[in-house]
C-alpha cells in the first residue's frame, strides 16, 4: 500500500500536538534545590507581580544610552550577582582610601569605590599611589529578606565584644552613620546616632534601601533620588531609575527564596553537621534565626538556616588588607552567611571563588584562611581526621 | 530533474510561473545569463516569482511566513503562540531594457516594524559591470542575500546569520557589480560602499556585542553616523555541478568619533569575514548549505569585556528530499526530512582577571521536516534544542521545543 505523504505529514504532526500536551518536549525544570533564584513560599499574587518587576529590574541592563557610567564597575546587579548567586573576578570591586575605621570616605580621591570601567570616550579610576584598597567578590543575595527582618536586638544578643565567655570569639556590630534618607524602622536601634550594619562583607550598610542604591550609584554609575551624585562628575543629575525601580528592587531582594539545604538525611551531612557545631564554627556561622512579624507574611515567624551572625570578628592578620569601613577594623570581616554555598560554582563559572576577595579556591582553602578569632576552629578542623574533614566538607557541599 | 527541482527549492526558488507571468527582461540580468541554471546567491534578490499586471512593466511579488510554536527554557514555558514574523512585499520594475528597480519591504512582527530592505536601481552596463545604487542589501554572506522564507526548510532563521551578523542589513549606498560565465563555471563579484554602523553595537541592552544594534537606528538612512563609509565586498564561485561558493568581507570604522568637529573618541574599525557554500550531493540530491562569519572590532580597552571584541558563528543545513510526486492535484509535492546545526560565539577571548575563556555562547540543533505542495510553498515542522553558556561559562539554559509553519511566496 502506498502511504499518502499528505496524511503522514499531518500525522507527524497530530503526534506532535500529542506530545506538546504530555509537556515533555519542553527541557526540564531544574530542581528547586538546585538554583537559588524564586521566590519564598506564600507570597500573594500581588506580591508575585512585584516579585517580577523586581526581578526584571534585577537584570536590567545598563548601557550609555539608559545611564551607564560614565565610570562603572559592570553594568546589572545580575551580572555580579549571577543567578543571584556568587560573582567572580570578572565583576570584584575595589574599596579604597579609608584606613582608619570610623572616618569618612576621601571622596577627593575617588572612594569609596574603583570605577575601574568607563564608557568609550571616558578614562576610568585608578587607586591613587599607596592607598590601601580591598577587593570585594559579589555575594550571593537569597534569603536577605529573612536576615532583614531581624530586629537589631536579636543580633546584638550574639554580640560579645568583650569576650565575656571566653570562647576566644568576640563578634561586634558595624556601626554606621545613616545616610539622610534613611527611615528606622521598629526593629531599628540607635546608638549615637548611629545603627547597626548587616550588609556587605564589613556590614557596612545598614539595610537594602542604602545596600541598592548604593550598588546603583558605586557599581553602575545610576543616580537614583537617594543617590544623586554622578561618581565621574561628582555632582548632582537627574535620576536614571524611578523610586519606584528601587522599591521592587528592594521588594524582589526581600522576597527572594532562601536556599533549600540538600541531601539533609545523608548520614554523612549529619554528621559533618554535628562537627561543625562541635569545633565551634557555628559560634560565627550561626546556624539557626526565627524572624518576629514583618510586614510580608511570607517572612512572619519563619525559622530559617543562614549559618552567620551578621557580626564581625578579628580574622586575623591574613585577611587584614588595610583598609576599612564604619567602625570596622581593617582586619574585622562580617561573618558571611553559608546557605547557597555548594551552589557557588554554579554562578562563579564552575570554580569557587570563596573569601570577600575571592582568593579561597576550594572550601577546604577557605576555611584554612580562618585566623584571629577563628584560630582555634580552624586548628580544631585541621586536626580532624580525614573521614570527619570529609564529612564538614560534605555538609558544607550541601547548603 | 530532481537535482533541478531542488536546486530550485532553496537556492533561487523557483520559476514554475515565470513563463507565463513574468517580464523575462526583468529577470535577465545579462544576456548571456540564463537565470534558471545560472543564478548565483547574488541574484537572489530578482530570482523571485513575480506577478506582473497586464502589459505594464511593474511587477510584484512578496511572500509571508506564519508561525506556531512551542518552546519553553529550562522548564518554564510561555505557551502556545501563534505569530507572524515578516511579511514582505517586492515591487519590480524595468525603465528600461539596462535600467530596472526593485524594492523590497518588510513589516514585522504583523506591522510594528517597517523596514525598507532593498530599494535599488542597477544599471547594466556590461555583464561585468553593473551600477547599483539606493538602499543596498551589505553582502555579508549569502543568508542574508537570499533570505526569503519561502526558500529554506528551517522556521526559524540562523542565530548566527541574523544576530551575530545583522539579517537583512541594508544601507544607503552605491556599488558595483557583474558576473563572468566560462562553460560550466560562474564567477560574480559585489562591492558596495553605504552608511554603516554605529556606537550602539557595544552600546546595547543585549549585553553583548550586537552588530543588530544598528538597524534600529533608522538615521542611517539619512546620514552617516561618523562620516566614514562602511566597504562592503563579495566574490563567489559557482561549478554547476560542483555548487558555489562565496567569500564576504564587510568593514569600517563603526563608532561615532567626531561630532561637529569635536573629538569624542579615537576611530574604532570593525570587520567581518564570511565564507558561504552550498552544493547538491550527486546522486542522493542532499542538498547542504552552510556559512561561518568572523567578527572582529576594536573597543576601547576601558570598557567592560562584557562587550567582546571578537565573535564567531555560523551554521549547516543537510537537506534531504525523500519523496516527490503528485498529490491530490498538486503536481510536484515535496517531501524533505532535513537538520540544522548551529552555533555562535558571542565572546571570543579571555577574561583578563583569570585568563579563562568566556563563556556566552550557544548551539542548537534543529531536525526537521517540509513539505512542499508547490516549489513556492513550503509547510515546515521543526524541533529546536538549543543550549546557551552566559559569559563565566555557568551550567547552560535549555531552550527546546517545537515550530511550525507556513511560508510562501504569492
Ligand atoms: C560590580 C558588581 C556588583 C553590582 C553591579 C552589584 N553588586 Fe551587589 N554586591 C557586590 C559586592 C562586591 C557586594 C559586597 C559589597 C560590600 O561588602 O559592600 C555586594 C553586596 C550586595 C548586597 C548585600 C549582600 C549581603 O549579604 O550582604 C545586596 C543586597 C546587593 N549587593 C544587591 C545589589 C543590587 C540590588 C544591585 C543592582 C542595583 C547590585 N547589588 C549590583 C557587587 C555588585
Ligand atoms: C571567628 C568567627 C568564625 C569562625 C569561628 C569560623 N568562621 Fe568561617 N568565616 C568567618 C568570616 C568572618 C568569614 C569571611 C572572611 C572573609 O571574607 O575574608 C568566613 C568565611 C568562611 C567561608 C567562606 C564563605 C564564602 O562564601 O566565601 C567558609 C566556607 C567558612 N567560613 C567556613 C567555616 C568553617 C567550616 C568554620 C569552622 C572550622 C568556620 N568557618 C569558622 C568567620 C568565622
Amino acid at each position: 500500500m502506498k502511504i499518502n505523504p499528505i496524511i503522514s505529514l499531518a500525522i507527524v504532526f497530530i503526534l506532535g500536538v500529542n506530545t506538546i500536551s504530555c509537556e515533555n518536549i519542553i527541557p526540564e525544570a531544574p530542581a528547586d534545590e538546585d538554583v537559588l533564584d524564586g521566590a519564598i513560599e506564600g507570597l500573594s499574587t500581588a506580591g508575585q507581580a512585584r516579585f517580577l518587576s523586581g526581578d526584571e529590574a534585577f537584570g536590567e541592563i545598563f548601557f550609555s544610552g539608559n545611564g551607564l557610567g560614565p565610570l562603572f564597575v559592570a553594568n546589572s546587579c545580575g551580572s555580579c550577582h549571577v543567578g543571584d548567586g556568587k560573582g567572580h573576578p570578572f565583576t570584584t570591586l575595589t574599596r579604597f582610601g579609608q584606613t582608619r575605621a570610623n572616618v569618612s570616605p576621601n571622596l577627593e580621591i575617588g572612594g569609596p569605590q574603583l570605577q575601574n570601567r568607563a564608557i568609550p570616550g571616558y578614562t576610568p579610576e585608578t587607586i591613587p599611589k599607596g592607598v590601601p584598597f580591598m577587593k570585594f567578590t559579589p555575594p550571593a543575595v537569597t534569603g536577605l529578606g529573612l536576615l532583614a527582618a531581624l530586629t537589631d536586638r536579636q543580633i546584638l544578643d550574639n554580640a560579645d565584644p568583650n569576650d565575656i565567655n571566653d570562647d576566644g570569639i568576640s563578634g561586634v556590630a558595624n556601626y554606621i552613620t545613616p545616610p539622610d534618607y534613611f527611615i528606622p524602622r521598629w526593629y531599628h536601634q540607635c546608638v549615637n546616632g548611629k545603627y547597626i550594619g548587616r550588609f556587605g562583607k564589613k556590614a557596612a550598610t545598614i539595610d537594602l534601601l542604602q545596600q541598592t542604591v548604593g550598588a546603583y550609584n558605586q557599581d553602575m554609575g545610576i543616580t537614583t533620588t537617594f543617590e544623586p551624585v554622578d561618581q565621574a562628575s561628582r555632582l548632582t543629575i537627574d535620576p536614571e531609575v524611578t523610586d519606584q525601580t528601587v522599591r521592587d528592587v528592594i521588594f524582589y531582594l526581600r522576597t527572594l527564596k532562601a536556599r533549600i539545604q540538600r541531601s539533609t538525611d545523608n548520614a554523612r551531612v549529619l554528621t559533618g553537621k554535628q562537627i561543625f557545631s562541635d569545633i565551634n564554627c557555628s559560634s560565627c556561622h550561626r546556624p539557626e534565626w526565627t524572624t518576629p512579624l514583618s510586614d510580608i507574611p511570607a517572612l512572619s515567624n519563619k525559622t530559617f538556616y543562614p549559618y552567620t551572625d551578621l557580626l564581625l570578628h578579628d580574622m586575623g592578620s591574613g585577611l587584614d588588607d588595610g583598609a576599612t569601613e564604619g567602625s570596622a577594623e581593617t582586619y574585622e570581616w562580617k561573618t558571611p552567611a553559608l546557605w547557597g554555598l555548594g551552589l557557588s560554582p554554579d554562578a562563579q563559572g564552575g570554580e569557587f571563588y570563596l573569601m570577600h576577595d575571592g582568593r579561597a579556591r576550594s572550601i577546604e582553602e577557605a576555611i584554612l584562611i580562618h585566623g584571629g578569632e577563628a584560630q582555634d576552629s580552624r586548628e580544631a578542623f585541621q586536626n580532624l581526621d580525614v573521614y570527619e574533614k570529609e564529612a564538614i566538607l560534605k555538609f558544607l557541599e550541601s547548603l | 530533474m530532481t537535482k533541478y527541482i531542488l536546486f530550485a527549492l532553496i537556492v533561487v526558488s523557483s520559476n514554475y510561473s515565470f513563463a507565463q507571468q513574468v517580464d523575462s527582461t526583468l529577470l535577465k540580468q545579462t544576456p548571456v545569463d540564463s537565470v534558471k541554471e545560472r543564478a548565483m546567491n547574488m541574484d537572489a534578490v530578482y530570482n523571485r516569482p513575480f506577478l506582473q499586471l497586464g502589459k505594464s512593466p511593474v511587477s510584484l511579488g512578496g511572500y509571508i511566513e506564519a508561525n506556531y510554536e512551542y518552546i519553553g527554557e529550562d522548564g518554564i514555558t510561555e505557551g502556545h503562540s501563534f505569530r507572524i514574523p515578516r511579511m514582505t512585499l517586492f515591487v519590480a520594475s524595468s525603465i528600461h531594457r539596462k535600467i530596472k528597480f526593485l524594492s523590497e519591504i518588510e513589516l514585522e512582527e504583523g506591522g510594528k516594524e517597517i523596514a525598507i530592505e532593498f530599494a535599488a536601481l542597477d544599471i547594466n552596463i556590461h555583464p561585468l559591470l553593473n551600477l547599483r545604487g539606493g538602499v543596498v542589501m551589505n553582502t555579508s554572506g549569502a543568508f542574508n542575500q537570499n533570505h526569503d522564507g519561502p526558500k529554506w526548510e528551517f522556521v526559524d532563521r540562523p542565530v548566527a546569520m541574523t544576530e551575530m551578523l545583522p539579517a537583512t542589513w541594508s544601507n544607503v549606498g552605491f556599488g558595483l557589480y557583474g558576473k563572468q560565465f566560462k562553460n560550466e563555471w560562474a564567477f560574480g563579484y559585489e562591492v558596495y560602499l553605504t552608511n554603516g554602523f554605529d556606537n550602539s553595537i557595544i552600546n546595547n541592552d543585549e549585553n553583548k556585542t550586537f552588530l543588530p544594534a544598528s538597524k534600529t537606528n533608522a538615521e542611517r538612512f539619512e546620514e552617516s553616523s561618523n562620516g566614514e563609509p562602511l566597504l562592503t565586498g563579495k566574490i563567489a564561485i559557482k561549478n554547476d555541478k560542483i555548487g558555489e561558493i562565496g567569500l564576504s568581507y564587510m568593514g569600517g570604522i563603526y563608532n561615532t568619533h567626531q561630532e561637529d568637529g569635536l573629538m569624542l573618541d579615537t576611530k574604532r574599525r570593525l570587520d567581518v569575514f564570511t565564507i558561504d557554500f552550498n552544493t547538491t550531493l550527486p546522486k542522493l540530491n542532499t542538498y547542504i548549505v552552510g556559512e561561518w562569519a568572523w567578527i572582529s572590532l576594536d573597543i576601547p580597552f576601558t570598557f567592560t569585556q562584557q562587550y567582546g571584541d571578537r565573535q564567531r558563528g555560523g551554521f549547516m543545513d543537510i537537506v534531504q528530499p525523500v519523496l516527490k510526486r503528485e498529490i491530490l492535484g498538486f503536481e510536484n509535492v515535496t517531501v524533505n526530512i532535513a537538520c540544522r546545526l548551529e552555533y555562535v560565539d558571542w565572546n571570543v577571548g579571555r577574561f583578563r582577571e583569570t585568563d579563562d575563556n568566556m563563556g556566552e555562547h550557544l548551539w542548537a540543533i534543529v531536525p526537521a521536516v517540509s513539505l512542499r505542495p508547490s516549489p513556492q510553498t513550503v509547510l515546515r515542522l521543526n524541533y529546536r534544542f538549543m543550549q546557551q553558556t552566559d559569559i563565566l561559562g555557568n551550567p547552560p539554559v535549555t531552550t527546546a521545543g517545537i515550530q511550525l509553519a507556513l511560508s510562501s511566496y504569492f
